[in-house]
């Protein structure tokens, strides 16, 4: 069989398909399965992000380990993933711009972040965000100043990158917990910036 | 970074309501039909036991994708969750876990029963 003939049938009938058959032979457990499905559907989000994005902003320690060690600094907070990559934060300043791509597949920082966005992994974005990558996030609705570097990110097996925005102004003052509301997906992926309620 | 089951504590499963949880709006719906998220899991778990080996995984994703988009020009990007099955189900059966006729007459067999079966095999 190819996957060409695979794909006459029915993907819902193969995934059935493959799973009823990995979990007769005990290949796989169906409950550790069905608790990764859940895990990501509703649990790991953007909102693991978002907390390690409150906490660096006020923080200064804990901002200088994110940026030394992300993966060390993420995992203080508990989130670890199950891929072995490495997370390397990136921080924006008022003269540089950060944004992630993976232009091979959908490399993403799960952890953090969830999964990725159908636009994450759509072929014109991989390609489009290397070539042009003003014209993409002014798409996006983020007008950038002539005089901010933009810098993109191409994710690997190896290391996943996240953007630490830049703390809006106007939110001095504000707990950890709220700053945490504010910030967005694709704030963390480069995209966009947080704004302040 | 890794280690079985420490993705899936549940300590760090925090806040999914309430002041301190970060904006649901955040998030889009993730899987976009139930099968895209057994193909999703189906990976994790034969990972998580030790089965594939994730660059394995996503080496074999890549090149469907890259075959898919060669050959599909005007669907490229979409079905995103057909090529991680179709990689999925060549990586498992190049492994020599389940073949690929095993997977062929499984799926066939199941599409000989009435719907709302409890998908449980013969």
């Amino acid at each position: 069989m190819t996957s060409t003939e695979a794909g006459r049938i029915d993907p819902a009938l193969r995934a059935e398909a493959l799973v009823s058959l990995l979990v007769e032979r005990g290949l796989i457990d169906q409950a550790t399965m069905d608790n990764f499905i859940k895990t990501y559907e509703t649990s790991v989000g953007p909102m693991n992000g978002a907390k390690v994005v409150a906490r660096a902003w006020t923080d200064p320690g804990y901002r200088e380990r994110l940026l030394a060690d992300g993966t060390a600094a993420i995992a203080e907070l508990g989130f670890k993933g199950p891929q072995g990559e490495h997370i390397v934060v990136l921080e924006n300043t008022p003269g540089v711009h950060n944004v992630v791509v993976c232009t091979l597949c959908s490399c993403y920082p799960w952890p953090v972040l969830g999964l990725p966005p159908s636009w994450y992994k759509d072929p014109s974005y991989r390609s489009r965000i290397v070539r042009e990558p003003r014209t993409v996030l002014a798409e996006f609705g983020l007008e950038l100043p002539g005089d901010v570097t933009v810098r993109v990110f191409d994710s690997s097996s190896e290391v996943r990158y996240m953007v630490l925005p830049l703390r809006p102004a106007g939110t001095e003052g504000m707990p950890e917990d709220e700053l945490a509301t504010l910030v967005t997906r694709d704030s963390m992926v480069g995209v966009a910036e947080v704004t302040a309620p | 970074m890794t280690g079985p089951g420490g993705h899936a504590d549940p300590a760090y499963l925090l806040d999914a309501s309430g002041p301190a949880a970060p904006p649901r709006d955040n998030g889009e719906l993730v899987f976009a039909a139930p099968w895209e998220g057994q193909a999703f899991g189906a990976a994790l778990a034969l990972n998580d036991a030790g089965r594939i080996g994730w660059e394995d995984f996503r080496q074999a994703l890549i090149r469907e994708i890259g075959e898919q988009d060669a050959a599909h020009p005007a669907a490229a990007g979409q079905g995103y969750y057909d090529r991680w099955l179709a990689a999925l189900e060549r990586l498992v059966s190049e492994s020599g876990l389940v073949s690929a006729e095993d997977l062929r007459q499984r799926a066939l067999l199941l599409a000989t029963l009435p719907p709302g079966h409890d998908h449980d095999p013969p």
